[in-house]
């Protein structure tokens, strides 16, 4: 099953590469992984989605646990949250395709945030299944690059990942 | 950077500060071997001249002589190395440090912070080369966090599952011409790390349930029980409930191995006693034991009727490998005296545990340690029961890694706990006399052995010369069998004894050996001549006496369980077999 996991961690030099080094040590799957610094600079959030047996992620949740350097973690698929992926698409968009294109984006809710004569950068964000919708719907032979930052997430309600 | 004198305390350079953090830290003894990273702080440690410092012959042994006195003594192992190749010869050491969850906190040497990152001269890694195999590790950019920095390391290293920490210093940091105001800090609060010390209440109820209701009980313990100083608590408890014990590798001499509820070691070459209990018992008390494979064999069939009760400091042990029911997190000494003290309240009548008993002395009685007695050959097992005989059970013991180690465990009963010093998750080749120097240097006037095999030992021979040079009187008892015992018996049992490169041509004239490097060297060959032999060597209270036993170098180490299988199917001695008792 497909868990998303928040980690506050302490902001300090090596503190990513000792969660990545734990996933590749450990032999865990790994889909996307972000990271920054959050209001508090001492802290940086970082977001992951893996996946697993509930053993399995379990046990990932124990070893990020363990690290001196996490502060607190954040099961978010526990619970009802919310999640949010951004998107940066460049499309060719020559004339006989550049309405299409358009109305694409619009129905998407997209933004276009670089014109050329022969090009878009189109601007998304959305749950990534949206994202996924959104590369299914330009037509074929158009993509050109696709940049995506990978998903974060937050819980519905007031409470808070916080210290 | 200011250099004015604080009122409360010295300026000092960071050199200084790492030679008298270590002072305000308690710390008696370091391990080390200086190097061009590390220069200034050799030259504090001179100027200073008030903390010991132990010079090895390799890094490597650096690490294994602070674990040995970490393992001997509790308190937690020191060492001093260089950047580049000092730094990468201690990792082996930090790795068994490691896997054994022994404290341990290791200073290595950095090039200049200007030039980290350019390949400059012994330059590596060292926080990304180690990351893996320690608790924590550091990278010290300012002279201003050192003080804190120490104190952070040995607070983690020696609080809730304890294990080494390495702080990666800098030259520049430690410049001598830079001096700041010095504060060490007592105590120290990390919000990202407050290890759980008392068990949940409830939890402990329902352990203490389940063990009331047991009619196969049995007490699984391991090093945990040692490093979380639980020894005593766990004989009370164990002697009140009248169950049997088993113990792994690690957690022999927690409980004394003489009592008669102590039913051997499990595993791979446990005893056919605790395997079979294990795998017949109903409720199981794992404690501080990590359900390691050399331990499980094939988990499907692990204890396959029993509730599982598991107490252990690290949440990321329970359940990692053996589902269990019944989770207590907490330091072993706390939670075993509640466990205790709820158990003994609600127990109205001792349990009847008779039929139990019954069945597990049956187990008993087919001695599967047996061993052939009248050999004229010297057999491995005798060599160590005679070690026990002359020593009178009384010996801090440390081993290397293969044969010899199991024959140590097996026919070496321990009473004490931190008495037994080997190398257990890792399986160090080179670690037993290393160790040794750290425990001898703890204990000046205890008698400390080594028990190694002509492989292992010389993986760290050049320790020899450390002996030497701190007059430590180690005995070390070597078992000559000219090969790689376990690679060869592995070969003999799984590979239709095609040996390959698992015979040691050409080794060392051990007994020269031995006195080339100002030692005593002793070479017996008669079953006979053993026991005279060890009663000389403990009797020349002041020198090292390194024994070369020839030993018969057909002896495999049985029982066994093969890698795979469950564990009740264990292999006994050939001939054995047919005395099997259903």
């Amino acid at each position: 099953m497909r868990h998303i996991i928040a980690v506050l961690l302490e902001n300090e030099a090596g503190a990513l590469s000792r969660v990545a080094g734990l996933f590749s040590a450990r032999g865990y799957n790994i889909e996307s992984l972000t990271v920054a610094p959050t209001d508090d600079p001492t802290l940086s959030r970082m977001t992951l989605v893996t996946t697993g047996s509930e053993e399995i992620v379990e046990q990932i949740k124990k070893q990020l646990n363990k690290l001196i350097d996490t502060v607190k973690l954040l099961d978010l698929s526990d619970g009802p949250h919310i999640e949010r992926e951004m998107m940066m698409v460049k499309v060719r968009a020559e004339r006989p395709d550049r309405e299409e294109l358009k109305r694409l984006a619009d129905i998407f809710r997209a933004k276009i945030i670089d014109v050329t004569d022969t090009s878009y950068v189109i601007e998304l964000t959305g749950a990534s299944k949206k994202l996924d919708a959104f590369i299914d719907a330009v037509p074929e032979g158009l993509l050109i690059e696709v940049v995506r930052s990978g998903p974060t997430g937050i819980t519905r309600g007031e409470k808070g990942l916080t210290l | 950077m200011k250099t004015t004198t604080d009122d409360t305390g010295a300026v000092l350079s960071g050199a200084e500060i790492v030679v008298q953090a270590l002072c305000d830290e308690g710390v008696e003894l370091v391990f080390g071997y200086p190097g061009g990273s590390v220069l200034h702080i050799y030259d504090a440690l001179f100027k200073h001249g008030g903390m010991r410092h132990i010079l090895v012959r390799h890094e490597q042994g650096a690490a294994h002589a602070a674990d040995g006195y970490a393992r001997a003594t509790g308190k937690c192992g020191v060492c001093l190395v260089t950047s580049g190749p000092g730094a990468t010869n201690a990792v082996t050491g930090i790795a068994t440090a490691y896997m054994d969850s022994i404290p341990l906190v290791v200073l290595t040497g950095q090039v200049p912070t200007p030039v980290i990152g350019s390949d400059a001269f012994q330059e590596v890694d060292t926080v990304g080369i180690t990351r893996p195999c320690v608790k924590h590790n550091f990278l010290v950019k300012d002279v201003r966090d050192l003080a804190v920095t120490i104190r952070k390391a040995f607070h983690i290293a020696t609080t809730g599952r304890p294990g080494p920490v390495v702080i990666d210093i800098p030259k520049d940091v430690t410049d001598p011409s830079i001096k700041i105001p010095y504060y060490y800090p007592r105590d120290i609060q990390l919000r990202s790390y407050n290890p759980i010390a008392k068990g949940h209440p409830g939890q402990i109820k329902k352990a203490v349930e389940l063990m009331l209701q047991a009619t196969r009980p049995i007490f699984y313990i391991g090093g945990g029980v040692i490093l979380g100083e639980g020894s005593t608590s766990l004989i009370e408890l164990v002697r009140s409930s009248g169950f049997p014990l088993t113990s792994t590798l690690m957690g022999l001499g927690a409980f004394p191995a003489s009592d008669r509820q102590f039913i051997g070691m499990l595993g791979m070459h446990g005893t056919y006693e605790a395997n079979m209990a294990m795998h017949d018992t109903d409720v199981l008390i794992a404690i501080g034991a990590r359900f390691d494979d050399r331990v499980t064999g094939r988990i499907a069939d692990f204890c396959p009727h029993a509730k599982i009760i598991h107490i252990d400091v690290d949440p990321s042990s329970i359940s990692k490998n053996v589902r269990v029911d019944v989770p207590i997190v907490g330091q072993v000494a706390s939670v075993l005296a509640d466990l205790t003290q709820l158990y003994q309240e609600r127990r109205t009548e001792a349990q009847n545990l008779t039929e139990w008993w019954v069945k597990i002395d049956g187990w008993r009685q087919l001695n599967c340690l047996e061993y052939d007695r009248t050999s004229a050959l010297i057999k491995p097992q005798f060599a160590i029961e005679t070690l026990h005989q002359v020593t009178n059970g009384d010996l801090y013991l440390t081993s290397d890694v293969g044969q010899h180690q199991m024959f140590a465990a097996q026919f070496y009963p321990f009473d004490k706990p931190r008495r037994w010093i080997n190398s257990g998750g890792l399986g160090t080749m080179g670690f037993g006399l290393p160790a040794a120097v750290g425990v001898q240097l703890a204990f000046p006037n205890a008698p400390v052995a080594c028990v190694s095999g002509e492989a292992s030992i010389l993986m760290c021979i050049q320790e020899l010369a450390t002996c030497k040079q701190y007059n430590l009187p180690i005995k070390i008892l070597l078992l000559n069998n000219g090969y790689m015992g376990m690679v060869r018996q592995w070969q003999e049992l799984f590979y239709e004894s095609r040996y390959s490169h698992s015979y040691v041509d050409a080794l060392p004239d051990f007994v020269k050996l031995a006195e080339s490097f100002g030692h005593v060297g002793m070479r017996v060959t008669q079953p006979a001549d053993l026991a005279p032999a060890l009663q000389e060597a403990f009797a020349l209270q002041d020198r090292l006496v390194f024994l070369d036993v020839v030993v018969d170098p057909t002896a495999n180490v049985y029982p066994m369980i093969a890698a795979g299988k469950g564990q009740h199917e264990m292999h006994l001695a050939p001939g054995m077999a047919e005395r099997e008792l259903a």
